[in-house]
């Protein structure tokens, strides 16, 4: 769709429900996906919560839009950075999160991680790096 | 330098619309230029024709249509986020079955692709709000 490829960094600081940023932000991945750009999910703060497994909205009628994190690998969103100190300053560890895969087609669609979890000064390095950020 | 300005808040009630008018306006005065403003989440607001602020107060839709038309800036409204909140143009009145349009003339409805697109395509994508 596009001959320009650019590395697209969507950070994601606030929790999941509470208010709309979240949701319209995985809105935002799943159409940008048709592009083809370089592309990298990062999750700090609040943010780290998005990604917990189980979630239940019942008690609070919203729809639980946590099943599609799960669906990203299948758009080719390989690169999930979860910064590190957010998880530990909420008392989560990474078996909090759901377990995020993709499929490696140079590996015989070998399920690879998604997640990878980063240093903040790795994830500084990261928005440095990153030609687009997407803050959320 | 080539700019896209992205604007997640509504008018009013945060600051973020003002902050990036008087950002847009100054690069444009500067001499830069503005690929695409893009409103996004409770953003899609300052899209709207029938705000009516009090007449001692600055009308913020106004605004961003006069820079628009000054400028012939691309003031697009996110179409999944206008549904949500209800605004609305001829299109999506007649494809919802809703019975009014609300949507300021010099702005358009259209898809989060013309995000993308507008971050693809400028040298620096410009977030305003929380």
């Amino acid at each position: 769709m596009s001959e320009t490829i650019k590395k697209f960094l969507y950070l994601n600081r606030k929790a999941p429900y509470g208010t709309i940023y979240a949701w319209e932000s995985l809105e935002v991945v799943l159409i940008g996906a048709a592009f083809d750009q370089d592309v990298s999910l990062a999750f700090v703060d609040d943010g780290v919560y998005q990604l917990i497994k189980d979630q239940d909205t019942k008690g609070i009628g919203m729809k639980n839009f946590s099943p599609t994190y799960t669906a990203l690998g299948d758009y080719e969103v390989k690169k999930v950075f979860v910064e590190k100190e957010s998880l530990e300053e909420r008392g989560l560890t990474l078996d909090d999160l759901q377990h995020l895969v993709w499929e490696d087609e140079d590996d015989d669609w070998a399920e690879k991680d998604s997640i990878e979890l980063v240093s903040r000064e790795e994830m500084t390095a990261l928005m440095e790096d990153a030609e687009v950020v997407f803050s959320f | 330098m080539r700019f896209a300005i992205q604007v997640n808040e509504g008018p009013y009630q945060h600051q973020a619309s003002d902050s990036a008018y008087f950002f847009t306006k100054t690069a444009l005065e500067k001499g830069h230029e503005v690929f695409r403003v893009f409103f996004y989440h409770d953003g899609v607001n300052n899209g709207s024709r029938l705000t009516t602020p009090p007449q001692d107060d600055r009308n913020i839709v106004e605004r961003w249509a006069e820079l628009g038309e000054q400028h012939d800036l691309d003031l697009v409204v996110c179409v999944a986020a206008a549904q949500r909140r209800g605004v609305v143009d001829e299109g999506e009145m007649q494809r919802n079955g809703k019975d009014a349009t609300n949507i300021h003339p010099r702005f358009r409805i259209s898809g989060l692709g013309q995000l993308v697109e507008a971050a693809i395509q400028s040298d620096r994508l410009v977030v305003f709000g929380d």
